[in-house]
């Protein structure tokens, strides 16, 4: 089991120009890092596990661009057919962690349901995904992460965190702002011709 | 809305749709629109996006406008009903300029009291949600989804266009 935090510190060390959406305790703990969010960071708020959904969007809009996914595990819970629907689309440019702490920190900690139990990779591989994996060390994370990246997409990777065990404080704000900053800076990138 | 409808011809739905400039419609099926399939399968401009639940529609719908696409949700009332957190949280509070074409299940173009509560319930959801809405369900009434699709673009708000019988 890892730190969150320190579980996304390897992330962030590899991250470039992606647009990242962040759901729940993940944005919390993403919001903690040292250096912050950028300019491509949306945090979407509550919306019942939607962040894959919203990222999904966008990697369908812009195929040049690639999009990371902070999902939770209980949020995920929550819209489980996006993995199928993910995988119908077969977007090569998106990649979705789930931060899987087998609790609803947001709400308190309490174990999501089969707590301990659950292997997300074997249900994105069930899905259509062609590349899952599970990481529960941060040293395997930090050897494994770049083969992971480029690993065939659309990928799922499980990360084994520690629940909180009690309600996060507030992470960055959901924010109608940042989604008109971002389809900004996305408007001004040119867009190949296919 | 007690017309008595005569056709709605998914090819001219689609159509309009092109007319609007429509890039992606995110979908799940409902009992009347098989035809409706066909139709924007057929059509090289329009990307079909498949969903198994109506509530991953107006996330993906968001990200689709982000990167600068014109997305269009194709749903059924009862997938309306079911998507309804994601409609507040996204459509509403995100002032998502969105067309939902619902399928209107339920709906009596006689003017007849509606019997399936899916109808019953529709008009009064979305006047709830302050959503404007307009029947389609002729031929007809197709150049109403061009005018509820310009409608939620200048509003910059959710719109929907209740269709009120099967495609053909």
């Amino acid at each position: 089991m890892m730190d969150g935090i320190s579980a996304l510190r390897v992330l962030a060390s590899e991250r470039t120009d992606q647009v990242l959406i962040t759901h729940m305790t993940a944005n919390y703990d993403w919001s903690r890092l040292n250096p912050p969010a950028t300019e491509l960071d949306l945090h979407l708020g509550g919306a019942m596990g939607k962040a894959s959904s919203l990222g999904l969007g966008i990697a369908l809009a812009r195929p040049d661009v690639d999009v990371w996914v902070l999902d939770g595990d209980g949020s995920l819970l929550m819209n489980l057919g996006t993995l199928v629907t993910v995988a119908t689309s077969a977007p090569k440019n998106f990649i979705h962690f789930v931060y899987q702490n087998d609790a609803y920190d947001t709400t308190g900690g309490q174990p999501v349901p089969n707590a301990g139990h659950i292997d997300y990779p074997a249900m994105a591989k069930g899905a259509g995904y062609p590349s899952a994996f599970f990481v529960d060390n941060v040293e395997d994370f930090q050897n494994r992460i770049k083969a992971i990246l480029a690993a065939p997409r659309p990928t799922l990777v499980a990360l084994k965190v520690a629940s909180l065990g009690h309600r996060p404080p507030p992470g960055t704000p959901k924010g109608l702002d940042s989604m008109q900053r971002i389809t900004a800076l996305l408007a001004q990138r040119p867009e190949p011709r296919l | 809305m007690a017309e008595v409808a005569s056709s709605l011809r998914a090819e001219g739905v689609v159509d309009e749709l092109k007319k609007c400039g429509v890039t992606h419609v995110v979908w799940l099926p409902d009992t009347e629109s098989k035809y409706m399939y066909d139709a924007i399968q057929a059509e090289p401009g329009i990307t079909l996006v498949p969903i198994c639940r109506e509530g991953e529609g107006p996330a993906i719908c968001l990200g689709l406008l982000m990167g600068g696409k014109s997305p269009v949700l194709l749903i059924q009332n009862t997938g309306f009903f079911e998507s309804g957190d994601a409609i507040r949280g996204i459509c509403l509070d995100m002032d998502l300029p969105l067309l939902m074409m619902i399928g209107y299940r339920g709906y009596e173009p006689s003017g007849k009291p509606m019997i399936d509560s899916a109808g019953a319930f529709t008009e009064p959801m979305l006047k709830t949600w302050g959503i404007p809405y307009h029947l389609v369900d002729d031929d007809s009434h197709t150049p109403r989804i061009g005018q509820a699709f310009a409608e939620a673009r200048e509003k910059s708000h959710p719109v929907a266009v209740l269709i009120g019988r099967e495609y053909q």
